[in-house]
């Protein structure tokens, strides 16, 4: 082994990753809180400290160019890289719909609308501890393990089409609603999305172990 | 190894049969079978000893100076054996040119070092003609055409390694050997030397033996990495696209070593 210093700088990076992707999860899971529990001021701090979770994505892609211009890594090393730089910018988007989640919070105030709340937490439940395998297959470069990870959005898809038919109902029984229950259908949308990123995700551990960029299948049926 | 997928066709220049080569008792080379598509770069790497230089030098029967070596098997130009009873050497250089990793200019003129092998091979032409053309493929005609009579020696290093290349292709060769054609030379040189081998492939085949991997990743199409087995004896790893060896190389070895962490 001699590429210490490289190695050691890449184990640096994977940790950043690592600690980014616990950093959207935790955002993620505050924000359907806030919702859950109408908590107006965790949703502003949610929507406050996405800023942290840009600036480490920032920080990682910095740290892996510089990587690249200094230590000229190639065949393995450089796919690695090339997809930490690919999964920190979906993490930074997973934690922009967190972001969105949490500014519905505040835009619903104390409205009456009943929300779908029980269907809601499951998406984000399932998300969530997709999305946490997928980053622990990512460091492990288990493409196994990554390749089995997709098939769970179905679930987080059927939910999406119950969230959608329940809220769809509500604004044709009450068409005041309307306005409110958009938004909800706006929270639904970004966690169905969230499961579609965690895909991403495992399309790259397999890129890292066999440098075969695939489309993942997900058998894709939502609703809109 | 298997090369017969790599690349499409069956038209190489030079093909190599179960090659072994020996110094003595030593088993230098072993077993190697290398297909050369023709003007195409093909860059040969591998650790110190894997026998990379000694392999090219077998390309031109240079191994035939050395009196311990000895080799095995055959190496076909364009299907012909050129270690056959009947092959003149000399006649197998002409045909496949060499340059070495210090540049060796002659301590002549820039102009005799360019017609010096075309006027010993009978040459009868427009000499003038034939030198301006030469070192304008050389990429140094601009640099020189008002020293030409001047001595190769006042050249800087990365010219006067661009007129060996000049010297070498005068004579028309089909292919043109390159052994560490730049490690002697500062970065600029040998930008300059890459980009004029880049040119010359449309006309030459050119293969070259580096110690430089990302200049072997930077200047070639195909990508020959020979290393060693337990007994020291050099073989090929695995021979495919540049493109594909320096991003999936199919061998463990390869990987480990492109990656530098081995050898």
């Amino acid at each position: 082994m001699t590429r210490e210093s490289l190695d050691r700088q890449m184990r640096q990076i994977e940790d950043e990753v690592l600690l980014l992707g616990s950093m959207v999860e935790q955002s993620v899971l505050t924000a359907v809180d806030s919702l859950k529990h109408r908590d107006i001021d965790t949703a502003h701090q949610v929507i406050e400290d996405d800023q942290y979770i840009n600036e480490k994505r920032y920080a990682i892609e910095n740290a892996i160019l510089i990587l690249i211009a200094t230590q000229q890594p190639i065949a393995h090393d450089l796919r690695l890289l090339a997809a930490m730089l690919e999964v920190s910018t979906e993490l930074e988007r997973i934690g922009d719909y967190a972001k969105g989640i949490a500014k519905v919070t505040t835009m619903l105030g104390d409205s009456d609308i009943p929300i779908p709340i029980r269907e809601i937490n499951h998406m984000a439940q399932i998300g969530i501890s997709m999305l946490h395998r997928a980053l622990g297959a990512f460091i492990a470069e288990n493409p196994n393990q990554a390749s089995a990870i997709p098939l769970e959005d179905d679930e987080v898809d059927q939910l999406y089409n119950k969230v959608y038919r329940m809220l769809i109902d509500m604004m044709i029984a009450d068409p005041s609603k309307i306005d409110h229950a958009s938004l909800l259908l706006w929270v639904a949308h970004n966690l169905e999305r969230l499961a579609d990123r965690v895909t991403n995700i495992c399309e790259r551990t397999v890129f890292i172990a066999t440098g075969e960029l695939l489309e993942m299948d997900t058998s894709d049926d939502e609703a809109v | 190894m298997n090369t017969d997928n790599l690349p499409h066709n069956n038209n190489y220049v030079i093909e190599t049969d179960r090659l072994n080569i020996y110094y003595g008792n030593f088993l230098a080379v072993k077993d190697v079978n290398l297909k050369i598509p023709p003007r195409k770069i093909t860059a040969i790497i591998g650790p110190s000893g894997c026998g990379k230089s000694t392999v090219l030098r077998a390309f031109n029967r240079m191994n035939d100076l050395i009196p311990s070596a000895r080799q095995e098997g055959r190496v076909l130009f364009h299907g012909k054996n050129i270690y056959d009873p009947d092959v003149d050497p000399v006649q197998v250089r002409r045909m496949i040119g060499m340059v070495f990793q210090k540049p060796n200019p002659f301590p002549k003129s820039i102009y005799e070092n360019v017609a010096w092998g075309v006027r010993i091979n009978g040459f009868s032409g427009n000499m003038d003609d034939l030198v301006e053309e030469t070192l304008r493929q050389a990429a140094l005609w601009d640099e020189v055409k008002d020293n030409l009579h001047k001595s190769a020696l006042a050249l800087s290093g990365g010219q006067q390694q661009r007129l060996c290349i000049a010297r070498a292709i005068a004579v028309k060769p089909e292919i043109v050997l390159m052994d560490e054609p730049c490690s002697a030379l500062d970065p600029i040189a040998t930008l300059k030397i890459e980009d004029l081998m880049r040119e010359l492939s449309a006309r030459y085949t050119i293969i070259i033996v580096t110690h430089n991997m990302q200049q072997a990743a930077r200047a070639s199409d195909f990508t020959a990495f020979f290393t060693m087995d337990e007994d020291r004896a050099g073989m090929m790893v695995e021979f495919g696209l540049t493109s594909q060896i320096f991003t999936r190389p199919k061998n463990k070895q390869t990987e480990d070593y492109i990656t530098g962490r081995f050898g």
